[in-house]
């Protein structure tokens, strides 16, 4: 089946999401979207899926023209999706999620499962899924829920299945095997559209790339052109990949983690056992996967965890045990991985957000007496040391765009003096101008002393930040090793193997122990950013 | 919710609108965390664009909410529930029933009948409420309006206390229990405690107050330590509050003496509320201290560190938390003042207009607060005129059945019909033919902040 | 009550970073809680000390049979002292078994809670009775009672039950039935036919529902206070219209043909449940038929299925073909008949005309029966009936003459609902989705 995509143009008011979009998916062809987050891929593909309906444009399948009213007609058109967030019900099975929507049934409207496991099992057995039609979807990994949603549009007999960022949420490994089944969907005669801003992975896989930016198509490129073209062709300019940074001067450690324990509510040792340390004047970047612990375990430093063990002390002070305001109190600054929800109030202005952990603080307020006047002008100042874009200082936060909100949070917790700066995802779904500006002033924050704490599940940002790099692995720390180790080392790392059982092919041999030396040489890196 | 008539735009003229980061994931996420707080919670009772504090010099200053949309809806949507209130009023109109048996033959007389029946409730209860040309020089002309502001009065307070938790995210049913358990304790201090003028009422207030908060705050403390939802933890207390409130008159200790009947003694004369314009009107001191409650509590969420606290918990309690403000403690604070603010109505009741207690003492305060919340947009002075205009509505209604036979009921539809219009905008600007753009009303808000966003990458 | 939904996690979009990944080793159960056992604890001792050590030491006597059955059996008598004591010990036992299993990390199981309720109702209903000045009661009026009156709070529980799996609250409940009531009232009179008056009252529910739900899927509008309004304005509109309508004309109006109660020969005379099963009226008749269809219904059919696929996950259902906003209209709505007839019950079987606020917030009960019954028909039904046990209860603790003021006996399913939120029955929570409204994208 052949699929085309013909002047798309998509709009939400005078926001333009897509301009005119041309694709053409060859059959049997793993076509790859590239572009950066925010480049509109994912507005394009639910244009297609008949999620969005397109304000100009048509969508042609095996040059005739359709129109989608909704998924339904997608479907029946054989397009299949595996959205980045899944689209499955928790607390249904494998079986019912498969079925959902499309039910086979008995007399008067009964279910009848018994002919979705058998299809379940018939895909699982084809591909070597492992996928138990009975299991309920919120006990499986992440990996094998991403399984279940492709089982779901092959059921529906999929010609075109498009994977919206599959790799966000797998270990390098998992994504393999993903690359892997990507083949095998190819070799059976299913095109794939593969949406991902990652040039690794779309080298590896792709037959066709077409690069968009900012809404528009920018060009088509070949799997095999050049990684440093590719990132300029999806970032508009030619990009500088690597950040301008003096070796760390690690002083004296402040800041220790012993033992540390996270139970979550369900039970589960979701931090486990951590033990590490950071000096005043380096940066530790933790990585790993997502949902390996990094979450719970910034949480745990702030004090939002109830079930914690262990030790956590900032210049000798136990923080563990002490409210969000105290541990904050002590100085530590705080840039939560998700900044809508934990880090901005959206309704509130930028000025208010700005003093969201100062405002019954001096010089903000007096007893419970608060002053707006002061408050503004924080505001006004802050607003023009981050070049945060907003039309006023009094503009709702939930307004401005994704790289400008995380300015106004990266602004407030720099603001005050600080004993240790954390920053969780500090770049993410970020413009590449932001990222640039808000990685020099984490450096700036690291180059007056402070110990620093970033978590991210970029590698290519733990490597170009990171004096040093700690990985955890099912909230167990894996190891902890020094600036320089290769990407192929942090990648078994972050599958849960330590760096002493690798094979010998590493280049970056600083053996395990919890406390390397900072390297001096930050930045070895260099190849394939972005 | 498709955009099917999107504006011509030209081509090529995408420039600073496309620069926006991630266009839809940012205009649905931004949907999602302002309304739910990343969907983790009902959207919240509080228009978004009213619970960021006021900043002085900023642009959302009282003088342009005027002329913003949202004021004009407020307008329209009281004429549309006026509107629909009259066409019921007419329905059941005996002349509007004889005129249209021959409508088709003088369509006219059908038309004036139900003009007529409705202006004829209505005028009555202009003259209810407000001004009655026909009383007996300027006092008794006057008189409506005393009692309006008399009625107005447990509105305004319990309408402050539903508003201030609506700020704070939660849904606070329960004036209605909070009004009855502060009625109980400060009737109680006014009949049973004999003590000097001036301590005694200070007391009498104070019980109230307390009673309230401490109905309030149990529900907070309760929704802190386990979860449960405030809505039906009010309306449980609401209803837990009336059966303790009728044990209580049946006993003894809540009698008058040699009686049995379900009626509380009166309160001492130095209990209760002094009337403010002399004995002719019923107008007491409870109406000041509603408008000091107004000021008060207009301070405390846009210039208090903990009105600050209650906004942030109720736009975004997950930010709230993270910013090391102490969720829990706000739900429960806020839960008390809110009872505490619902039990200065109780006080209004027992010591002011009623002076005795009944299972009445609460009558629909507690409820019609709700309604007064919601028209007022949850801003302290917007509850204080929806307090005086349902106070208007209730004192006016009164006179409307004497005159007209309109049963009082048709308050209720009004008042109900105007919430419901106030709460859907498009729906009264589509009604009145007011929607700028054409598109489908449900999307204008989002198309608003997707405009915003842009160019601000 | 077996599937009870218990989603980890409301919100829309699961946050992918909190998704434990790949279950990390040690514990995989959830943690058991001390809330169970120390709550069982604390009522079994309320039980042993009120009931049993400081109870009452009449005889109580419980009648079994009515004259109407085909065969007769003894009335049972209890010592109330001696029933006190061993209902108390066998509570005590239960919550001992309940603090043993925690010991062992382990929760008790449904039965035990289930179980502890029926004795404790049990050992309440023997001191309440060994306490009047006329110990005697009739244990099948009684339920038979209980089950009449839990008529209308069945169908306005079921109401929720519809509404809330598909994603919408409902506190609109109240005014469904006010709504069924009336137009059941005024219909039937005027047509003086009472199949006619509950088709109307299904209609007038139904309305009542779209209302809501086009409020709140249309512009978006808070469910919660959209049900609150609209509460007050079916009050609003029943009120003005009984008092100019019905009032003006009650022989018109309001003297509805009351639907009668249909005995089942032979069936409806086995002692306790043939009065309760089979001798009914119509609404009571399809009180279990309705159960049944929603249970069934929602678990086993291909409606069911997306209906809560829309009620948890409402974007998932949307990629899938599936039309979230109108399912949810459709389904509030058929809810809203369900709770119109519900309404029926008071004018066309209880009491033959309407007055105003006939329903008298028992659609707040019926909320709360939703909860106590995990948003599961049968656990609602039964929750329902628990309430309409107490309700009945009240008037006859009235006639008997007990120590326990009526009141409190009305506070009654008010208390045990704020225990049941608070936790008594453990985390319960309704769909993921519930009071979210669902915005495309």
């Amino acid at each position: 089946m052949k699929l085309e995509l013909r002047g798309i143009t998509k709009r939400f008011g005078t926001l333009l999401a897509n301009d005119h979009i041309d694709v053409v998916v060859e059959p049997g062809q793993i076509h790859c979207l590239l572009g950066e987050n925010g480049a509109g891929k994912s507005t394009l593909m639910n244009v297609l899926y008949g999620l969005y309906e397109p304000s100009e444009g048509e969508i042609l399948i095996d040059g005739k023209a359709v129109s989608f009213r909704g998924p339904g007609d997608a479907m029946a058109a054989g397009i299949g999706m595996v959205h980045q967030h899944f689209m499955l019900v928790p607390v249904f099975t494998v079986a019912e999620n498969v079925a959902l929507g499309a039910e086979p049934t008995k007399a008067a409207g009964f279910l009848n499962l018994d002919e979705t496991r058998r299809r379940i099992r018939e895909i699982s057995d084809q591909y070597s899924f492992d996928v138990d039609p009975d299991a309920l979807v919120e006990d499986l990994p992440v990996g094998v829920q991403q399984r279940v949603e492709i089982i779901k549009a092959l059921v529906r007999n999929a010609k075109v299945l498009i994977l919206d960022e599959p790799t966000a949420v797998l270990t390098p490994q998992e994504t393999d095997e993903l690359l892997d089944i990507m083949r095998q969907l190819k070799s059976g005669g299913t095109s794939i559209v593969f949406i991902s801003h990652k040039l690794r992975e779309v080298k590896e896989v792709s037959d066709t790339i077409t690069v968009i930016r900012r809404g528009k198509v920018v060009g088509a490129a070949s799997p095999a052109a050049p990684t440093a073209e590719l990132a300029s062709m999806m970032v508009g300019r030619a990009v500088s990949l690597t950040l301008d940074k003096a070796p760390a001067q690690p002083t004296e450690k402040t800041f220790e983690v012993r033992d540390l324990t996270v139970i979550a509510p369900n039970g589960h040792h979701v931090v486990d056992g951590l033990s590490f340390d950071i000096a005043r004047g380096e940066i530790l970047a933790v990585a790993g996967v997502q949902g390996n612990g990094q979450t719970e375990l910034t949480e745990a430093i702030l004090g939002l965890q109830d079930r914690v063990s262990g030790s956590i002390t900032l210049d000798g002070k136990e923080l563990l045990g002490r409210s969000v305001k105290d541990v904050l109190g002590a100085g530590v600054g705080f840039v939560p991985e998700d900044r809508k929800v934990d880090g901005l109030v959206g309704t509130f202005s930028v000025a208010e957000n700005l003093v969201l952990d100062l405002y019954d603080k001096p010089p903000f307020a007096k007893g419970i007496s608060m002053s707006p006047a002061k408050v503004l002008e924080n505001a006004k100042a802050r607003i023009g040391e981050f070049d945060v874009r907003t039309p006023s200082a009094v503009a709702a936060a939930g307004t401005l765009s994704g790289g400008n909100q995380q300015k106004v949070v990266m602004a407030r917790e720099l603001s005050r003096p600080l004993r240790l700066f954390i920053a969780s995802q500090p770049t993410r779904g970020v413009d590449v101008g932001s990222i640039e500006f808000l990685h020099r002033r984490i450096v700036a924050e690291r180059d007056q002393g402070t110990p620093v704490m970033i978590i991210s599940t970029e590698l290519d940002e733990v490597m170009e930040l990171a004096d040093r790099i700690a990985v955890l692995y099912k909230g167990k720390l894996v190891g902890v090793v020094p600036a320089g180790t290769g990407r192929d080392v942090l990648g078994l790392m972050m599958a849960g193997i330590p760096p002493e059982e690798h094979a010998p092919v590493q280049q970056a041999p600083q053996g395990t122990a919890q406390v390397t030396t900072a390297a001096s040489t930050s930045d070895a890196e260099g190849g394939d950013h972005v | 919710m498709s955009d099917k008539h999107p504006p011509k735009h030209a081509a090529g003229e995408p420039g600073p609108e496309a620069q926006a980061a991630s266009p839809a994931e940012d205009r649905t996420a931004a949907v999602v965390s302002v309304d739910t707080a990343g969907g983790a919670m009902e959207p919240s009772a509080v228009p978004a664009t009213a619970q960021s504090g006021q900043l002085p010099g900023g642009p959302d200053t009282v003088l342009r909410r005027i002329f913003t949309g949202s004021s004009m809806v407020s307008v329209l949507a009281v004429l549309l529930a006026l509107i629909i209130g009259g066409l019921l009023i007419a329905s059941t109109d005996k002349q509007v029933a004889t005129t249209s048996t021959y409508f088709f033959a003088r369509p006219t007389d059908f038309l004036t009948a139900v003009w007529n029946a409705a202006t004829r409730s209505y005028i009555a209860l202009f003259q209810g409420s407000v001004f009655n040309p026909r009383g007996n020089g300027v006092a008794a002309q006057f008189a409506p309006f005393m009692e309006t502001l008399t009625i107005a009065t447990p509105l305004i307070t319990a309408g402050l206390g539903v508003a201030l938790a609506f700020r704070a995210g939660l849904f606070n049913i329960g004036a209605q229990g909070q009004i009855i358990v502060a009625g109980i304790l400060a009737a109680w201090v006014g009949f049973a405690l004999h003590l000097p003028l001036g301590l005694h009422l200070l007391l009498v207030l104070a019980a109230g107050i307390i009673g309230g908060a401490f109905w309030g705050g149990l529900v907070g403390v309760l929704k802190a330590r386990t979860g449960a939802h405030e809505v039906i933890l009010t309306i449980m207390f609401n209803y837990i509050a009336l059966y303790f409130l009728r044990y209580l008159l049946n006993t003894p200790a809540f009698q008058r003496p040699g009686e049995t009947n379900p009626i509380s003694p009166i309160l001492d004369p130095s209990a209760v509320y002094p009337q403010i314009f002399g004995t002719q009107y019923r107008l007491h001191l409870g109406f000041i201290l509603a408008i000091a409650a107004t000021v008060l509590v207009w301070w405390l969420l846009n210039r208090s560190t903990v009105g600050f606290e209650f906004r942030a918990v109720g736009a975004n309690p997950k930010a709230a938390q993270t910013a090391g403000i102490n969720v829990s403690r706000s739900t429960i604070l806020v839960m008390a003042i809110a009872g505490g603010l619902a039990g200065m109505s109780g006080v209004a009741q027992v010591a002011g207009t009623e002076k005795v207690l009944t299972d009445g003492v609460a009558a629909t305060y507690g409820f019609d607060a709700i309604t007064v919340a919601l028209l007022g947009r949850s801003t302290p002075w917007g509850t204080f005129a929806a307090g005086l205009l349902f106070g208007a509505f209730r004192a006016g209604a009164v006179q409307m059945q004497i005159q007209t036979g309109t049963p009082i009921d048709i308050v209720l539809v009004v008042q109900s019909l105007i919430v419901l219009f106030i709460a859907a905008p498009p729906l009264v600007r589509a009604v009145f033919g007011l929607n700028p753009r054409r598109r489908k009303p449900a999307r204008t808000a989002k198309s608003r902040k997707a405009a915003t966003t842009g160019g601000a990458a | 009550m077996s599937t009870t939904v218990s989603s980890p996690r409301p919100g829309q979009p699961q946050p992918d970073s909190s998704t434990p990944d790949s279950g990390p080793s040690s514990v995989s159960a959830k943690p058991v809680t001390w809330r169970t056992p120390v709550l069982l604890t604390a009522f079994g001792l309320i039980a042993l000390v009120f009931f049993g050590l400081m109870g009452p030491h009449q005889t109580a006597s419980f009648g079994i049979s009515t004259g109407e059955d085909f065969f007769q059996l003894p009335a049972l008598q209890v010592n109330a002292f001696a029933g006190g004591i061993v209902l108390s010990v066998l509570l005590l036992g239960l919550a001992g078994y309940a603090v043993y299993l925690k010991t062992k990390d382990r929760a008790a199981p449904g039965w035990v809670t289930v179980t502890f309720i029926v004795l404790f109702v049990a050992a309440f209903l023997i001191w309440v009775v060994g306490g009047a000045r006329t110990p005697s009661i009739s244990l099948a009026g009684l339920i038979a009672g209980s089950v009449t009156l839990a008529v209308p709070l069945v169908f306005g529980s079921l109401s929720g039950v519809l509404c809330e799996r598909v994603g919408v609250v409902n506190i609109a409940i109240e005014g469904q039935l006010l709504g069924g009531a009336f137009t059941a009232a005024i219909v039937a009179s005027m047509t003086q036919n009472p199949f006619i008056g509950l088709a109307a009252a299904a209609v007038a529910g139904a309305v009542v529902s779209m209302v809501l739900a086009w409020f709140s899927i249309k512009y978006l509008v808070n469910q919660i206070i959209v049900g609150v309004v609209l509460n007050v304005l079916v009050s609003g509109v029943t009120g003005f219209l009984f008092s100019t309508v019905m009032q003006a004309n009650k022989a018109q109006f309001n003297s509805p043909p009351g639907l009668d109660i249909i005995e089942i020969p032979i069936l409806s005379s086995i002692p306790i449940i043939g009065p309760i099963l089979f001798r009914q009226s119509l609404v009571g008749y399809l009180m279990y038929i309705a159960v049944l269809v929603v249970w069934v219904g929602l678990f086993k059919t291909r409606w069911g299925l997306r209906v809560r696929a829309v009620g948890e996950h409402p974007q998932a259902a949307d990629t899938l073909g599936i039309n979230v906003n109108a399912t949810r209209f459709w389904n509030v709505t058929l809810g809203g008949a369900v709770a119109g007839i519900g309404g029926s019950f008071f004018t066309l079987v209880a009491i033959d005309s309407f007055t105003k606020e006939i329903s008298g917030g028992r659609g707040f009960i019926a909320l709360a029966a939703l909860i106590f019954g995990r948003w599961n028909p049968i656990g609602a039904f039964f929750a329902a009936l628990l309430f309409g046990f107490a309700d009945n209860l009240q008037s006859i603790v009235t006639i008997i003459g007990t120590p326990v003021p009526s009141q409190f006996m009305a506070m009654l399913p008010y208390l045990v609902t704020v225990l049941a939120v608070a936790g008594l029955v453990g985390k319960s929570r309704g769909p993921a989705a519930s009071g979210i409204p669902y915005v495309k994208g």
